[in-house]
């Protein structure tokens, strides 16, 4: 096949031929270095590997309907707007736990993007340079503290504190407030959405950090000196030179972030309190997640609807992944056309 | 050439084979389910592997899992804390027997309060876990400790999030004695809790309750003892309030008839002395075998546990089956089959 495209004579000087190897896509096959069999059998091996992993991801999907099926044919999508759980009715709806996954990756969000931005930006542009090594690796190592840890430390160390210091005072200070009361009221017990929210910050940070630190690393040099030249402040040189730069990495961060506080399970479970009513808005009520639910559940659910109903759950977080995923790469592409439209 | 050849053949496979069964009487068996009473099977295992060699591998994958790998026959026993109904067993092609006895006991974190002072009854511990009875100070929990300083605080109701025998125990409880529990919630190893937060396993419960005040949580005796955690009084239906030990949990059992069904849930027995939360846990085989060597190799385990395994099961804190009920058990075990009906062996 590329035998029959037009190669470029060998005598034309190294300039143009570099140029015209840009033009033409297929590199010109002078001297094969290696078999032509090998060459396709590692094709066949790349080709391999990225289907396997597309026909996993559809096994998965398959199996996640199917094992759902008896849910999804008794309950449709009611499921999904239905609060009752009851195993020993065999009546189950998945909002509580689909309310407290979003809830409590929200909350995790909020926190963990302004202070990992904090760190990144600390770390690249402001930190003096022999602590930037320290820093940087103790904020990985926190990525590296194993989940079930967060979770106890979470429950017997920062549940305490959280009740005794932050709930009390603001259940006294809300108290009477319409909105902000209900936000505030129940138990000061230092489980609930609220905690759970935090924890997973403190999990998801280092993961967004470094990702930030990285993407702003590359920013190249001369374009930030050349801001502070015209006499920027570091608050300018950032929002208006690095961010923009380094948007796409920035959202990307932030997504790995957010995905690793929907999967997360262990810790959640630990601080969440696992209970799936949904009779408050309180962040200090107990509740429940998606990953909580079939952790706790699915070893003792029966053959039948229970079961179903937590492949379902599982179904609803594989979709909420999904567009999560899907809804970053459409922003990514709308900030794309933007930057195409004011240059 | 060619004769002697297949002869010295033929001849060491039916070595290979008669050695093969030789093994088989020495067989290893696994077994799958509740993890209530994994530590004592554990314990079992490994003094039955110390006395015999044969080594019995027991995954506590819970109740649930237990029952769908037995009816899978991806393992020679089942464990269940839940007993089977009769009919359902016999639909299945099972048989169960029961091994141990344990207790689910209530357990507190109230500052003043110390163990074994707090008098529960059934429909008042019903109403706390319906969230009907809020305060510690509540008049019904006052009339039933009028020497006690209850404080006027919110109870922090604490249960099992994962499902579990233990709750199965509870709820069956309060299903008897508290007819509001009965219609709304029900019985189950998984319930829809009104209230409370939950705790993944026993050591999780523990530790809400060891960590929140004012707490109510429940929790397998073992936990009590080992962690000396504060435990209340229940009130049984002869009316009198008794302490969880072995000998309460003893005297449940004893109320028991066991000679017609070993389907007896230990709960609220009649008997001035019985503990109101006690339940057994069963072992589930299949009545017909297809692998009859590793039947008879899990029936020795258990004949042996029955014999030499009750100060193990004491020194873990379950209480063990009475003689009269290990009689009827290995009875019940003629019923357990091979393919051609003949009763595994299994001494």
């Amino acid at each position: 096949m590329s035998s029959t495209l037009p190669l470029p004579p060998p005598a034309l000087q190294p300039s143009v031929h570099t140029a015209l190897r840009t033009m033409t896509s297929p590199p010109p096959a002078r001297v094969p270095r290696t078999g032509p069999a090998v060459d396709r059998l590692f094709g066949w091996l790349a080709k391999g590997a990225a289907l396997l992993t597309l026909s996993l991801l559809v096994a998965i999907l398959a199996s996640l309907v199917v094992g759902a099926w008896p849910a999804l044919q008794k309950f449709g999508l009611g499921f999904l707007l239905s609060t009752t759980w009851d195993p020993v009715k065999e009546d189950f709806g998945g909002l509580v736990m689909i309310y407290g996954t979003l809830v409590t990756s929200i909350i995790a969000l909020l926190i963990a993007v302004p202070v990992s931005f904090g760190i990144a930006l600390f770390l690249t542009e402001l930190s003096p340079s022999w602590l930037k090594r320290p820093l940087g690796t103790a904020i990985e190592l926190l990525a590296a503290v194993p989940s079930i840890v967060y979770g106890m430390w979470g429950l017997l160390v920062f549940g305490p504190i959280l009740a005794t210091w932050v709930q009390q005072p603001l259940q006294a200070l809300f108290g009477g407030v319409p909105v902000l009361g209900a936000l505030v009221s129940g138990p000061p017990v230092g489980i609930g959405i609220l905690s759970a929210g935090i924890i997973l910050a403190i999990m998801i940070i280092p993961f967004i950090a470094s990702v930030m630190r990285d993407v702003f690393e590359v920013t190249p040099p001369m374009l930030k000196e050349s801001a502070y030249g015209l006499g920027a402040t570091t608050w300018e040189v950032v929002t208006s030179i690095v961010l923009p730069y380094t948007k796409a990495g920035v959202i990307g961060g932030i997504m790995l972030g957010l995905g690793r506080a929907l999967g997360e399970t262990m810790a959640v479970t630990f601080v969440i309190g696992n209970m799936n009513q949904l009779d408050s808005l309180s962040l200090f009520q107990a509740a429940n997640s998606i990953t909580s639910a079939l952790a706790n559940e699915f070893a003792e659910a029966g053959e039948g609807l229970h079961q179903a109903s937590l492949i379902y759950l599982g179904l609803v977080l594989f979709f909420i992944t999904f567009v999560v995923l899907s809804l970053s790469k459409v922003l990514l592409a709308q900030l794309r056309k933007g930057e195409g439209s004011k240059s | 050439m060619k004769s002697t050849l297949k002869f010295a053949l033929g001849s060491l496979i039916g070595a290979a084979a008669l050695s093969l069964s030789f093994n088989a009487a020495a067989q290893d068996v696994t077994g799958a389910g509740a993890t209530f009473p994994a530590p004592l099977y554990a314990k079992w295992a490994s003094e039955y592997n110390k006395a015999t060699g044969v080594k019995v591998n027991y995954q506590s994958v819970g109740s649930g899992a237990g029952i769908k790998q037995i009816d899978a026959k991806t393992v020679a026993f089942g464990a269940s804390d839940m007993p089977l109904k009769d009919d359902e067993l016999a639909k299945k092609g099972q048989v169960q027997f029961p091994t141990v006895i344990g207790g689910v006991v209530p357990v507190i974190n109230v500052k003043g309060i110390n163990p074994g002072q707090l008098k529960l009854t059934g429909p008042v511990l019903g109403d706390i876990y319906l969230g009907k009875i809020t305060k510690w100070n509540d008049p019904a929990l006052k009339a039933l400790n009028p020497g006690l300083a209850l404080p006027d605080a919110d109870i922090a109701v604490v249960r099992r999030a994962d499902g579990s025998g233990t709750s199965f125990i509870f709820t069956n409880y309060l299903s008897k004695v508290n007819p509001e529990w009965k219609s709304k919630v029900g019985e189950g190893t998984a319930v829809n809790w009104p209230t409370g937060a939950g705790g993944k396993g026993n050591e999780g419960v523990a530790a809400f309750v060891n960590r929140l005040p004012n707490s109510i949580g429940y929790v397998e005796y073992a936990y009590v003892k080992q962690n000396k955690m504060n435990y209340a009084l229940m009130q049984n239906s002869a009316g009198s309030f008794v302490a969880p030990d072995d000998d309460t949990f003893k005297a449940a059992a004893a109320g028991a008839d066991w000679s017609k069904s070993f389907y007896q849930i230990l709960t609220n027995q009649a008997g001035k002395d019985a503990w109101p939360l006690t339940g057994a846990t069963f072992i589930l085989m299949h009545k017909t075998q297809d692998k009859p060597a590793e039947a008879a190799s899990t029936l020795k385990f258990f004949n042996w546990a029955y014999k030499n395994g009750d100060k193990m099961a004491a020194d873990l804190e379950y209480v063990a089956m009475p003689e009269s009920v290990k009689t009827q058990i290995e009875k019940s075990w003629s019923e357990i089959k091979d393919a051609s009906g003949k009763p595994v062996a299994y001494k």
